[in-house]
């Protein structure tokens, strides 16, 4: 999980071991002093009374959360079942030798990865109900989701075709195979394969964008601590722990795709570059 | 178009916002993503430990749950600070994690070769770290930088749910009254599309001007 970066020095003698040492009394003095600022900050304030935290040992108010985290994953969850086939027929057709297709496909991805998804959000909401268009909440969050991050999913995939040996293809096409045949079956097995682990640390990104149903009024997690802050008034506190949710389901999911990088770069494969990416998306193995 | 045309002075004014927010907060995550890049190849393992704290953080948390955190919460604790600025900080050191992983991948492009050589050079560990490996570790990451930098002003956007009035919020407002939303809403992507083209450019030319040749 933590990186090595050990490479960068020699292993330090006596003097180096007291500088490291002063140092680390040093920076854990200054932590300990911004900590300390921020809690004073927060008693000072009445924040950190017991009867403000009370209520967030109460089942219900858990309960009334982890609705709201449902609905995060349910909306998460059509998403990416959505944009993960149309991002790898983007990417397909990004590639495809045939020019219109691969223009069309060129600009659904560039327009969709430029363009904020809020502002997609807001057409939605203000812009498609005036043309009589007015889809149920989930989709007027799920929409613009996909719309963006099917994009990216395209982009992720290609990534994963392009860095494949060019053999593979010629093998499969010297085989007999079709154009078509060779990108179902030799091709995308072991381009997905290769980047399963950006496509999950992808689907952490497409977690945080649930949020935005917060906007949407669609209960989602941050919504429902939207509603419960404005019930308790207990805004630092809801938020919080509204916050602690969030690290907790999508560290876990993180951990996961660090887990599948190492095992993948243990394997041998290659992982792919894509510097075109926004999401950080390979790590290249550490020099030994 | 012409919608926007008629509320021409409204919306530069929006995109003004968009743009100094944006400027702010780009040039204030690269120099504390720089920072945490350092902190977390340090030889002192209490910093490596907060600076990977810090990015898990960031990545992992939706920057809206922050933004209303520091917008609508904070000020109950007597954190008191002005809109705009509170959203730019809070767009800063989010952003600040992502640059941090993009310049910790372009750390492990330096060479091994390089900080040996910096050894027997006698370089100290502060001065092979700043002249050796984070001007390099910087040449090698300008475009995954330009793609942090093209994904801020898309979070930009975000400010206008906490009420800032940036690009988004004001052509939602102009949309409001003129009741065109094809148009007006298409004309904002263009603009966010160009930004987007612009900075990609800007990241491809400094990466042409800085880019090591091996």
């Amino acid at each position: 999980m933590s990186d090595n970066f050990s490479y960068l020095y020699d292993s330090p003698g006596p003097r180096g071991r007291r500088r490291i040492l002063i140092g680390s009394v040093i920076s854990a003095a200054v932590l300990l002093a911004f900590v300390g600022l921020g809690v004073w900050q927060f008693a000072d304030h009445g924040q950190l009374d017991a009867d403000r935290w009370a209520p967030f040992l109460q089942w219900p108010i858990w309960q009334y959360l982890l609705v709201g985290l449902l609905g995060t994953l349910q909306a998460a969850a059509v998403t990416a079942v959505l944009s993960a086939p149309l991002g790898a027929l983007f990417a397909i057709g990004r590639l495809s030798r045939v020019r219109p297709i691969r223009w069309l496909a060129t600009a659904y991805i560039e327009i969709a990865r430029t363009v904020p998804v809020l502002l997609l959000v807001y057409l939605m909401l203000f812009g498609l109900p005036h043309y009589g268009i007015n889809v149920p909440t989930l989709w007027k969050l799920v929409i613009p989701l996909t719309v963006a991050n099917s994009a990216v999913f395209a982009e992720i995939i290609r990534a994963g075709v392009l860095s494949l040996p060019r053999g593979q293809e010629e093998a499969a096409l010297g085989l007999g195979m079709l154009r078509r045949q060779a990108m179902r079956y030799v091709v995308l097995p072991q381009a997905l394969r290769s980047v399963t682990p950006s496509l999950v640390s992808q689907l952490v990104s497409l977690l945080k964008d649930t949020s935005l149903g917060y906007i949407v009024a669609f209960t989602e997690l941050l919504y429902r601590g939207q509603v419960l802050s404005a019930f308790n008034h207990l805004l630092i506190q809801t938020f919080l722990v509204v916050t602690f949710i969030y690290l907790v389901c999508n560290g876990s999911l993180s951990a996961v795709a660090s887990r599948l990088r190492t095992r993948t770069v243990r394997r041998g494969i290659r992982p792919p570059v894509a510097p075109e990416l926004s999401t950080p998306i390979t790590e290249k193995a550490p020099h030994a | 178009m012409n919608v926007l045309i008629d509320h021409l002075g409204d919306v530069l004014g929006a995109l003004g916002t968009t743009l100094v927010m944006f400027l702010i907060a780009g040039v204030g995550s690269i120099v504390i993503g720089v920072l945490v890049t350092v902190a977390r190849v340090s030889p002192i393992p209490l910093l490596r430990w907060v600076a990977f704290a810090y990015v898990q953080f960031f990545i992992n948390v939706p920057l809206l749950a922050l933004l209303v955190l520091a917008v609508f919460a904070l000020p109950d604790a007597g954190i008191i600070a002005p809109l705009e600025p509170t959203a730019i900080v809070v767009l800063a050191v989010y952003e600040a994690a992502y640059v941090a992983e993009a310049v910790r991948s372009g750390v492990n492009t330096v060479a091994v070769g390089q900080l040996e050589a910096a050894r027997a050079l006698g370089f100290n560990q502060l001065q092979s770290l700043r002249l050796i490996v984070v001007p390099q570790a910087l040449r090698a990451v300008v475009q995954p930088i330009g793609n942090v930098m093209i994904a801020l002003v898309m979070n930009t956007a975000l400010a206008a749910a906490v009420g800032v009035v940036e690009l988004t919020s004001e052509v939602n407002k102009v949309n409001l009254i003129e009741a065109q939303p094809i148009a007006i809403f298409a004309g904002a992507g263009v603009i966010y599309m160009a930004i987007a083209l612009v900075i990609g450019l800007a990241a491809g030319w400094v990466e042409r001007r800085v880019a090591i040749v091996r």
